[in-house]
């Protein structure tokens, strides 16, 4: 009888020392390189799953104007202090110029006039932060994908990055970047907004031009945009993984 | 001396797919409340109304110092220490819904917790597709979960027995009751795969390619909320699981889940 009592005394404070070790192991597994790339291969199956779901002209969600909402949260940077960007907006962005350069055959210059003389495409749409919260907004602006066309991108491309205006890393002084891929570049719903609610894009969202890609996270969708580059690839990139965020640990794909 | 017979109680697929569940489903709480405290507060419909959380906890300012207060359909209740406010005077306060001691990792990392969350909600996928093939082919729902007629009657008698902590022996001790039957189906039926479907209808990819995820569940802020109620009566049905395991033999039980053998004792109670 006491060899089974200390038979279950050694169970239960084995299991004790077990789960106290699997608790406490996470947090040390979490810092552990080989971890995270055990971890992160999920985030290539969900990509490639989501891809091979998702048609390439499958929408997200258009709403109505009812569906407005009345307090879009405003996240990350939203009034940049940087000097350069500082100057561009005390001028009502009158000197901004939108640059489109890298893989394509004919790099264009172009003012908001320039963007607001092109097609355009208005969609009423939800922004979904990685925070988990959700904001409805109208936006308006010109297709990226008739930009590129415009700038004549080459084959050889497979990604469009975007370069931000604001320094959103105070400590690494380093300015926001996004990337994504030409499926969602020559998505019909992915636009450069310079509109937002029928206003001009206001400062805390982006002004004077953002990106939507409705299709992902709010991370993916840059403001403050001044360059638009295409690439084959985003490893020398600055910290490699394709955005300011996804340097710092979050996906790339961010589609969930 | 008791009679005792042995019984060959588990599967090894449910006993497999079970401690696999368990692991799993642990990983995914956890890291669920590091996402769900990078914004902890809950709405209904597409859109998040700021201003009229069904929940939300936050810390607040009052004259006797900063406080936690976690608010639920417009009632306030002050949750310093454990909901919305964390930290202490001498360390520094800090927002954050649940304490950073149940969550993984264990401390502020939005990006590590996706990390987990989403490898180990493809685990899940796989396991619960493995024990649920399984289970509808070999028979196992049929056979083991799906109650009688006849069991559904006596239900009131067997919350009873349960309630007096009185549990079948005997030939009856071979099968699931009719209150074990239900709980495991509604949960292995239901609530988890709730938690997939409500967890796919939060992804803007899955959105658009199955619209009709938005609408089954009322909108996207609505999926999150019910995905949180739903892990939570995953976490109560767990509490009150492993209480039953715990006074109803605990090693009896444990033992058929690891090796699949389960005692029957047939002897009268002792008194």
């Amino acid at each position: 009888m006491s060899g089974d009592l200390n038979r279950r005394g050694f169970l239960t404070r084995g299991l004790a020392v077990a789960s106290a070790t699997l608790l406490g192991g996470c947090d040390d597994l979490s810092s552990q390189p080989w971890v995270r790339r055990i971890l992160a291969s999920a985030e290539t199956l969900t990509r490639v799953t989501q891809r091979a779901l998702l048609s390439p002209k499958a929408l997200a969600r258009e709403y109505s104007e009812a569906d407005l909402s009345k307090d879009f949260k405003a996240n990350g940077s939203i009034n940049p202090p940087d000097p350069d960007y500082r100057a561009l907006a005390a001028n009502d962005f009158a000197d901004w110029k939108l640059e489109v350069a890298g893989l394509v055959g004919e790099p264009l210059s172009l003012s908001l006039a320039d963007l607001r003389a092109m097609p355009s495409r208005t969609q009423i749409t939800r922004h979904d932060c990685v925070e988990g919260w959700s904001c409805i907004g109208k936006w308006k602006g010109v297709p990226l994908s008739a930009l590129l066309e415009r700038a004549k991108m080459q084959a050889d491309a497979r990604y469009i990055v975007f370069y931000c205006a604001d320094t959103l890393g105070r400590s690494t002084g380093e300015k926001y970047y996004e990337s994504i891929g030409l499926a969602d570049a020559f998505h019909p719903q992915t636009i450069l907004a310079y509109e937002m609610n029928d206003q001009v894009l206001p400062v805390p969202h982006g002004a004077p031009l953002r990106l939507r890609v409705e299709r992902q996270l709010g991370y993916k969708m840059a403001k403050y945009i001044m360059r638009i580059e295409a690439v084959g690839g985003l490893e020398d990139i600055r910290g490699g993984q394709g955005g300011y965020w996804e340097d710092r640990g979050y996906a790339w794909y961010a589609g969930i | 001396m008791d009679k005792r017979e042995v019984i060959y109680r588990h599967a090894r697929a449910v006993r497999l797919t079970h401690w696999i569940n368990a692991l799993v489903l642990l990983v995914l709480l956890m890291s669920g409340l590091q996402i769900f405290n990078a914004h902890s507060a809950l709405y209904l419909g597409s859109k998040s109304v700021f201003d009229d959380p069904v929940m939300s906890m936050d810390a607040v300012r009052s004259p006797g110092g900063p406080k936690g207060v976690t608010t639920l359909f417009g009632y306030s209740f002050d949750t310093t220490g454990v909901f919305g406010l964390g930290g202490n005077a001498e360390t520094g306060y800090q927002q954050r819904g649940f304490p950073w001691s149940v969550t993984l990792p264990g401390y502020r990392s939005l990006a590590m917790g996706r990390l987990w969350h989403f490898f180990f909600a493809w685990l899940f996928l796989i396991n619960g597709l493995i024990y649920l093939i399984w289970s509808f082919s070999s028979g196992h729902i049929r056979r083991d979960l799906l109650p009688t007629g006849k069991e559904l009657g006596h239900i009131g008698g067997s919350i009873a027995e349960h309630a007096r902590f009185r549990f079948p022996k005997g030939e009856e001790a071979k099968r699931y009751n009719v209150l074990q039957k239900l709980s495991y189906l509604i949960v292995a039926l239901i609530l988890l795969p709730l938690m997939l479907l409500t967890g796919l209808a939060m992804s803007p990819g899955m959105d658009a390619a199955f619209p009709v995820l938005l609408d089954i569940f009322g909108g996207r802020q609505s999926a999150r909320t019910i995905h949180f109620i739903s892990a939570s009566l995953i976490v109560i049905f767990v509490a009150v699981h492993i209480f039953m395991v715990l006074v109803s033999g605990v090693w009896n039980n444990l033992r058929s889940m690891i090796t699949g053998r389960y005692v029957i004792d047939e002897a009268e109670e002792k008194s």
